[in-house]
């Protein structure tokens, strides 16, 4: 097989990921009454996919991804409470504002080590939450940004308690963006970003444009985590200091180590997956949950995902170091 | 003014020894390790604990946190770090943030989730002025002073024991190149084992001194993880004066942006750190020759 078509071949829709979209549109309206957390999963996994972009295939160990989130959120129910409450209007301003944004942090995270990039995206999720905090007039501060209404999408359908409309329209932007991500790291660009991930310096070599790459991806990749924050904020008319909080981007980490890394997928599965387990747990024990995911976290690391996965290579010899 | 710059500088010293550890386990071993205030809040708890249920003295307290921290950090080493090491930076910050996350809620179990009240002894309340007369007013509180004397005093045994010590060049030699300072005999895994234990009873005994400045509750470690991140990121992880200055940079900074600008708040300290990392990026103070 010739590099073209191996390429193409891996770009090409597999029968089951059509299955797994359809599936996805249905379960709102088969389970009606777990639309909410329908909702949620497709918001968390578009965040979750949006960070996979960065960190799975540039390899850039991002621990402030919620800054994006929060200012797409932020953006999306200002917009709405001042100007206009149409929601995919909203939806565009949200993804504007955090693109403009990602424009900008890109340029911060280009020189350094892992370490000095961990920094300094942490820090701009700081001074995000700090300025949403101490600007109260705008934000609302500490107590969130209340009554946000939302008009009927498309003109038609309203926004109803049970979360049927908010599952479909997360689920509807979900597809689209995860379609437009699919076709992003598929295309050239995608290859060239792999390269860089795997050997910066010999990307360099034979002539891929590293800096602009990598300032691409992060645009486009906080453009997705803004839209996250829209949806999140329209589909519940909240927004609050929490989405730029540390557990946001510690929490969709753990959803993509959970799911796996370099793999788009990987992002919604590990969305269900975290999504599902912080619900039962939360459950059981509602104060103390983070213990368990930490154990969790711990356990993951230590014995690899590959190898937790896989129930039945538990008792084998561990083969593969650090294999996510 | 003078009392920002005081209580700025205890501060920026608290910072210094709760971090240090940080500094060398991540110059020695390139592990990011988000788990380290947990050692923090272990001394801490320990000493609010012996204090009020034991009724143990306060200078007592200091050496066994400082003890205790150092042995479950040691046990942790040998245990659980050791294995990720050789693991790429992501995992580890997964792994790491992970074991946080269960220190956090093992505090929040143990001792409840309200801010603890340390009892300081008599003679280290109050506060002396001098120059009480001009403008240069000099407030001190006793505590502070207290922590300064203890920080400066462990800060220069650092300092000797790095650069006059058999121990210290052994530990230099394989933070600039753990390849090379194996090959010339020397063990590499006992010299981390035996820093990361000090690295973390530092740590537990700066959260004893600390906790009635700082404040302690189970959300201490990643409330201050980002502070000692920041010290390590700018300092450099090549020496310990790189850290002492960021560190004493970074409370000068804290405490006179609170002060002078209430409503930025720690807005002040985030900025100046991005800007030092995008334009040092490796840290302020780097000493160059070694591995980077």
């Amino acid at each position: 097989m010739t590099a073209q078509k191996s390429l193409l071949h891996a770009a090409r829709w597999q029968p089951l990921e059509l299955v797994f979209w359809v599936m996805a549109f249905v379960m709102p309206y088969v389970v009606g009454q777990h639309a909410l957390i329908i909702n949620e999963i497709a918001i968390v996994a578009l965040f979750a996919v949006s960070l996979d972009l960065i960190l799975g295939y540039t390899g850039i160990v991002s621990l402030g991804h919620a800054a994006f989130l929060g200012f797409g959120a932020y953006s999306a129910a200002l917009f709405a409470k001042h100007v206009n409450p149409d929601p995919l209007l909203g939806l565009a301003v949200g993804m504007a504002a955090s693109t403009v944004l990602g424009v900008v942090c890109s340029f911060t995270i280009m020189r350094g080590s892992d370490l000095t990039r961990l920094m300094v995206t942490l820090g701009t999720a700081l001074i995000l939450l700090e300025l949403a905090n101490k600007w109260g007039d705008l934000t609302g501060g500490a107590d969130g940004l209340q009554g946000v209404i939302m008009g009927p999408l498309l003109g038609q359908f309203e926004f109803d308690l049970m979360g049927q409309i908010s599952a479909w329209y997360s689920l509807s932007v979900l597809f689209i963006l995860f379609v437009l991500a699919r076709r992003l790291v598929h295309a050239p660009l995608g290859a060239t970003l792999k390269a860089v991930r795997d050997n910066r310096l010999r990307a360099m070599a034979i002539g891929i444009s590293v800096t602009s790459r990598l300032a691409v991806v992060y645009t486009v990749a906080a453009g997705m985590a803004g839209a996250a924050g829209a949806l999140m904020a329209q589909t519940t008319g909240f927004a609050s200091l929490d989405v730029f909080a540390l557990d946001r981007s510690a929490d969709v980490m753990l959803m993509l180590a959970i799911g796996g890394v370099g793999w788009l997928y990987g992002g919604i599965a590990g969305a269900v997956a975290f999504k599902l387990m912080y619900d039962v747990i939360a459950n059981i024990t509602p104060q103390y949950w983070t213990f368990w995911i930490g154990l969790f976290l711990v356990v993951l690391v230590l014995v690899g995902r590959e190898r937790l996965i896989r129930p039945w290579t538990w008792l084998g010899p561990s083969r593969g170091e650090g294999a996510s | 003014m003078l009392t920002l710059l005081f209580d700025g500088v205890a501060y920026g010293m608290l910072l210094f020894i709760l971090a240090v550890g940080l500094c060398v386990t991540m110059g020695l071993m390139n592990f990011i390790n988000l788990a380290h205030g947990a050692f923090a809040m272990l001394g801490g708890y320990l000493t609010v604990a012996l204090m009020q249920r034991y009724g143990v003295p306060f200078l007592m307290c200091l050496p066994l946190a400082f003890l205790a921290s150092a042995v479950v950090g040691a046990l942790l080493e040998r245990t659980l770090y050791r294995s990720m090491y050789k693991k790429p930076h992501l995992d580890q910050v997964l792994f790491s943030i992970g074991l946080a996350f269960m220190a956090v809620a093992s505090a929040d179990y143990l001792m409840g989730s309200q801010q603890q009240i340390m009892q300081l002894p008599d003679w280290l309340r109050g506060r002396t002025e001098l120059f009480a007369d001009t403008p240069f007013v000099l407030g001190m509180g006793h505590y502070r002073l207290f922590i300064i004397a203890v920080c400066a005093a462990l800060t220069l045994g650092l300092q000797y024991v790095l650069s006059a010590t058999r121990f210290g060049s052994r530990l230099r030699a394989s933070v600039d190149d753990p390849r090379a300072a194996s090959g010339l005999g020397i063990n590499v895994n006992v010299v981390f084992a035996a820093t990361f234990a000090v690295g973390s009873g530092l740590a537990g005994l700066g959260g004893a001194l600390g906790a009635e400045v700082l404040g302690l509750d189970p959300t201490f470690p990643l409330k201050f993880m980002v502070y000692f991140l920041i010290v390590v990121a700018v300092g450099g992880t090549t020496s310990i004066t790189g850290p002492l200055l960021a560190a004493l940079l970074l409370g000068i900074a804290d405490v006179a942006g609170k002060y002078y600008i209430p409503k930025l708040g720690a807005f002040i300290v985030y900025t100046l750190m991005i800007v030092i990392l995008i334009w040092r990026p490796q840290g302020l103070f780097v000493r160059l020759g070694g591995k980077s």
